[in-house]
C-alpha cells in the first residue's frame, strides 16, 4: 500500500490518524482529513479508540464470564486453567501490595485493568496494515485499531483510578485527615503548610498523569515503530525488522499492562493507608 | 537538518539515561538475589516494576525521534 500513489510521509500520517467525529460549523459529521480534526476541537470522539476499547472489554467480560459457567471443581479443562492462572497471579499480586489494607474493590478492580489494558495493547501485534485496509473497504477512512495508544483512553483510564484513589483517600482517612495529610505532610511545621501543600499537590497530580503518559507513550512508540517498518519500500525485508520488533513488544505489552495494574494497586494502597508523623 | 540532529541527541539522551538507569537496577538485583536467593521471586516482580517505570521514557523518546525523522522532517 505504502508504494502506490502514497508516499512514506503520507502513509505515516494516516496511519497515525484517528477517526474522529465532532462539529465543524455547526454540523456533526466525521473528519476526513488532519484539518478538519484540528478544527474540532475538544469536544469530538475518537469513534475508533471507544469502538475498539468497548468491543475488547466486552471480550474480556464474556471470556470470563463463560469460563466461569463452565467451571468444575473435577478436572479442568485448558481454558479454565488458563483463566484460573490469570486470577490466581493477579490474586497474589494484589495481596502482596495490598498487605494491611484490605479492600474488596482492589482485586477485581486489578483483574479488569490487567486483562483489559493487556488485550488493548495486543491489538499492537496485528499487522497495521490489515483492520485499516478492510475498514478502507468498507468505507471509512482513518482507524487506529490500538486504544491505548491514544492518550485519550489511557488518560481517562488513570484518572479514574484518580478519582477512586480521592474517593478512598476521603472515605479512609476523612476530609480533614486527607487535607492534614496535604498540607502536614513532608515538613511538619505550621510555617512551612503553604510549601507542604505545593509539594504534595504537585505529587498527587503527578501520579495519574505520569500513570497515563507512560502506557501511552510505549504503546504509541510501538505502534509506530511497525508503521515505519511498514512504510518500507522493499516489502520482501521488511519481516526481517517487524518479527524481532514484534518479539520484543510482547514484552513490553506484558510489562505495561502490570505495571498499569501495580501502580494503580500502589496508590491504592497509599491513599488507604495513614501516613505516620514523622 | 535541525529535525535530525534534534531526534538523534533525543534517542541518544534517552538511551544514556536508561542505560546507567537498567544497569543500576539489574546490578542491585543480581546482588539481591546473591545476599539472599530465598528473595528471589519477591524480587524479580519488584525488579520487572522498576524496569516497566525506567524503561518507559527512552521508549517513548524512540518513538517522538522517529516520528520527527520520518514523518516531520519527511
Amino acid at each position: 500500500m505504502a508504494g502506490e500513489s502514497h508516499t512514506a510521509e503520507e502513509y505515516i500520517k494516516h496511519h497515525l490518524q484517528n477517526l474522529k467525529f465532532g462539529q465543524i460549523e455547526g454540523e456533526w459529521k466525521f473528519a476526513h482529513d488532519a484539518q478538519e480534526a484540528a478544527q474540532m476541537g475538544f469536544w469530538s470522539l475518537h469513534v475508533d479508540t471507544l469502538f475498539w476499547s468497548v468491543t475488547l472489554g466486552a471480550l474480556f467480560c464474556l471470556i470470563f464470564f463463560l469460563a466461569a459457567r463452565q467451571a468444575t471443581t473435577g478436572v479442568p479443562g485448558p481454558w479454565q486453567n488458563f483463566i484460573e492462572m490469570i486470577v490466581e497471579f493477579i490474586d497474589t499480586t494484589v495481596n502482596d501490595v495490598m498487605e494491611g489494607a484490605q479492600n474488596a474493590v482492589a482485586a477485581p478492580l486489578a483483574l479488569t485493568i490487567f486483562v483489559w489494558v493487556l488485550l488493548m495493547n495486543l491489538m499492537d501485534l496485528v499487522p497495521v496494515d490489515w483492520i485499516p485496509m478492510l475498514a478502507m473497504l468498507a468505507g471509512i477512512e482513518f482507524m487506529k485499531v490500538v486504544p491505548t495508544a491514544d492518550p485519550n483512553a489511557t488518560l481517562g483510564m488513570s484518572f479514574s483510578v484518580f478519582l477512586l484513589t480521592l474517593y478512598y483517600s476521603i472515605r479512609v482517612k476523612g476530609a480533614v485527615g486527607f487535607g492534614r495529610e496535604l498540607v502536614a505532610h513532608p515538613l511538619p511545621h505550621w510555617t512551612l503548610y503553604p510549601v507542604n501543600l505545593v509539594l504534595e499537590t504537585v505529587t498527587l497530580l503527578a501520579k495519574p498523569l505520569s500513570l497515563g503518559l507512560r502506557l501511552f507513550g510505549n504503546m504509541y512508540a510501538g505502534e509506530l515503530i511497525f508503521i515505519l517498518i511498514a512504510a518500507i519500500p522493499l516489502w520482501y525485508i521488511q519481516w526481517t525488522m517487524s518479527l524481532p520488533w514484534a518479539i520484543f513488544h510482547i514484552i513490553i505489552i506484558l510489562l505495561q499492562a502490570f505495571v498499569f495494574m501495580v501502580l494503580t494497586l500502589v496508590y491504592m494502597k497509599q491513599a488507604m493507608t495513614v501516613e505516620d508523623d514523622h | 537538518m535541525d529535525v535530525f540532529l534534534a531526534a538523534g541527541i533525543l534517542m541518544g539522551l534517552g538511551a544514556i539515561g536508561s542505560g546507567i538507569g537498567i544497569g543500576i537496577l539489574g546490578g542491585k538485583y543480581l546482588e539481591g538475589v546473591a545476599r539472599q536467593p530465598e528473595l528471589l521471586p519477591i524480587l524479580r516482580t519488584q525488579m520487572f516494576i522498576a524496569l516497566g517505570l525506567v524503561d518507559a521514557i527512552p521508549i517513548t523518546g524512540v518513538g517522538i525521534a522517529l516520528y520527527l525523522i520520518f514523518a516531520v522532517a519527511g
